[in-house]
């Protein structure tokens, strides 16, 4: 026998094995262990759950987000069926209505507690990591309990979930299973003693309803998983925004706002010094106004202690930095002055100013362009139902005056940013916004 | 200082940012005039439809269409979708009541046949039985300019964009509550018969609208989600 030819076979042996164990492990890790350990709800879950604990529940299902997902454009509210468009194909939400066939309706507090702690459905079916199950994993059992309870009294809906549109392979359950046992650990609330009681609060609502890091944090090129509490900037490459780092003091206002300001933010979409826009203003429009201000101020509280300040200040290129000219500054006279102002200061409780503005010299442009193409409205809250919008100049001004106009306003009254080039202008053009 | 002298004062202080706009809803309505023209007259272009004068339903009903994706143009959805309905209706209420006068009808430089023509005038006022297409006055009203809150005027609008909504409306991009009735007559228009009703209703005067002659009811066989009040009382 040939001596390569030994080793070839050697080495199809060892692959063989490696493979067969990495799919045992797998299922072991996927399947395997809830047989051996079913996971059982708390006892406490009473049969007929109180108002405060059905109110609880509704407020949770408000600010998690479960109400906003899971209910598509005009239909019926939790019946399911809205569209997410990811790298990676469209994928629909579920019925979580008490349909007894399409919905919740024949699912029992355990079966909630597993698809929320272990992202597995009432069948053993694993779940699309689209739904935040590492985040879900943080709730605690109670108020898993409190928004089953409440889920139960949603008025049941026929409604069928839409196929999902991934490529094959994706969406199958063995490569789901894969990518849960790389990106996925079910990570319970860990308190900090050494802090107070708020940040506490804080930090366990960043972590479980508010799933901040679903955007805010850093995901691979296979979409995993950021880790719950990663708050080090993220980018939604479908709809082209940017979710700036909330750990980076020059990304945001967090670091220069009052904790009441970044908590109004949080829940009316505005702060003297900055505005919700495109992503966080649908998070703001569908979440963050129901917050209470005792939970919005927690949140802010536990963002501002998670903030690095860096000694050296934002790393700013030496080339490339945004420079203005003739054009760009008459482009600016007609077009932005009126509402923001000769010197870029905004106009209080309406236009924000452009000057100082930590989302106006993001170094990745992607938000600023949206808002120049686009323009659009603020969120309509309970304590600001009027906001003032902007309008769209994706008609008016073409890729060239856009980039023109944005590297005037990212290099005026103290700003500095890099140059914004008209090929990024189209990037964002380019972009599907939600089908 | 003098005590009446301060609390008038404080109150024109308090005042301020309330007033520093000319009006209220003419400043929050400013991105809307960027494609429907100043004080929402029609956009420049020849494209985007007029909303001064028209039905506040009608309008509220479109916002909250493009809202909740039973109509899809993507500019419309991103301006509309952070909106309250409570909003939108102030937004609606505002425009229908600014009276601003119609630009006259374009000229087309290369003027369609008359053959072209009567055949869009027989469907617009007769319809066609044959191919049980009602006609538009049937439900737009006797001067088509919209007979109820709910059903639009036809008049004074480019013909770009009738084409295109007519368009939207055969091939299901534009829905409204079943039973979709412009949908179903959409669907039996032919490319030719819908060009032809776009261009006759484009080359239209806008009649001066009298608010003392209330528009006539029309009776119709054809049931519309979208407009209950054409099977009932006038609204």
């Amino acid at each position: 026998m040939k001596p390569c030819s030994l080793i070839g076979r050697r080495l199809a042996t060892l692959t063989v094995f490696v493979g067969l164990t990495l799919g045992a492990w797998v299922t072991w890790d996927n399947w395997g262990r809830f047989a051996l350990t079913p996971v059982t709800a708390s006892p406490s879950t009473a049969p007929h759950p109180t108002p405060h604990t059905l109110a609880h529940g509704e407020y949770l299902a408000h600010i998690g987000g479960c109400i906003a997902c899971h209910t598509a454009k005009g239909g019926e509210p939790l019946a399911g069926g809205r569209r997410f468009d990811t790298p990676f194909g469209a994928v629909f939400s579920s019925n979580l209505t008490s349909s007894k066939t399409l919905g919740l309706g024949e699912w029992n507090a355990n079966d909630f507690q597993n698809a929320l702690h272990w992202g597995r459905s009432r069948d053993g079916r694993l779940l699309l990591p689209v739904f935040p199950y590492n985040h879900t994993s943080v709730f605690t059992s109670q108020d898993v309990q409190s928004l089953f309870a409440w889920l139960q009294t949603v008025q049941p809906v026929e409604h069928a979930q839409p196929a999902h549109r991934l490529t094959w392979p994706l969406g199958t359950q063995p490569v789901i299973a894969m990518w849960r046992s790389l990106f996925f650990t079910p990570t319970p609330f860990q308190s900090n003693d050494n802090q107070s009681a708020e940040w506490n609060r804080g930090a366990y609502l960043v972590q479980s309803a508010g799933h901040c890091a679903a955007c805010h944090g850093q995901r691979n090129a296979l979409g995993s998983f950021p880790e719950v509490d990663d708050l080090s900037g993220g980018f939604l490459s479908s709809q082209m925004w940017i979710a700036p780092s909330l750990v980076d003091a020059t990304q945001t206002t967090i670091a220069n706002s009052k904790l009441d300001d970044t908590a109004n933010l949080l829940r009316t979409g505005q702060s003297p010094s900055a505005n919700a826009s495109g992503p966080m203003a649908e998070f703001v429009q569908h979440s963050g106004q129901y917050l209470t201000s005792a939970d919005a101020l927690a949140i802010a509280t536990y963002l501002k202690s998670k903030l690095k300040i860096s000694a050296f200040g934002a790393a700013s290129p030496a080339t490339g930095l945004a420079s203005s000219s003739p054009s760009a500054q008459a482009l600016y006279k007609t077009h932005c002055a009126s509402c923001h102002g000769e010197r870029g200061e905004g106009k209080a409780h309406a236009y924000p100013a452009l000057a100082g503005n930590p989302a106006v010299v993001l170094t990745q442009p992607e938000n600023l362009i949206q808002m120049a193409l686009y323009g659009g409205y603020g969120p309509s809250t309970t304590q600001r139902p009027r906001p003032y919008g902007m309008p769209p100049y994706l008609f008016t001004l073409n890729n060239q005056q856009i980039a023109e106009v944005l590297n005037h306003i990212r290099s005026q009254w103290g700003n500095q940013a890099t140059a914004v080039s008209p090929m990024q202008v189209d990037h964002v053009r380019a972009a599907i916004y939600e089908k | 200082m003098q005590k009446p002298f301060r609390i008038w004062l404080v109150s024109l202080l308090c005042l301020a940012p309330l007033t520093s706009f000319a009006s209220d809803m003419a400043e929050r309505i400013k991105p809307c005039e960027a494609c429907h023209g100043n004080q929402g007259r029609a956009g420049p272009d020849g494209y985007y439809p007029r909303l001064a004068g028209k039905p506040a339903s009608y309008l509220y009903n479109q916002m909250q269409n493009f809202s909740q994706s039973r109509r899809h143009y993507t500019m419309m959805r991103r301006m509309m979708a952070p909106l309250s309905p409570q909003y939108q209706r102030e937004m609606a209420d505002y425009f229908a009541n600014l009276q601003v006068p119609y630009l006259p009808p374009a000229i087309k430089s290369t003027p369609p046949s008359p053959a072209h023509m009567a055949r869009g005038k027989q469907l617009a006022l007769q319809g066609d039985r044959a191919l049980k297409i009602s006609a538009c006055n049937a439900c737009h009203g006797d001067n088509l300019m919209g007979n109820t809150a709910n059903v639009p005027s036809l008049l004074g609008m480019p013909s770009a964009y009738l084409g295109a909504q007519l368009s939207a409306w055969s091939l299901g991009e534009r829905t409204t509550v079943a039973p979709d009735c412009m949908g179903d007559i959409a669907k039996r228009l032919t490319a030719e018969d819908a060009a032809a009703v776009t261009h006759w209703l484009a080359a239209q005067e806008v009649p001066t609208q009298n608010s003392a002659n209330p528009p006539k009811r029309i009776t119709t066989d054809v049931r519309c989600g979208s407009a209950p009040e054409l099977h009932g009382a006038l609204q």
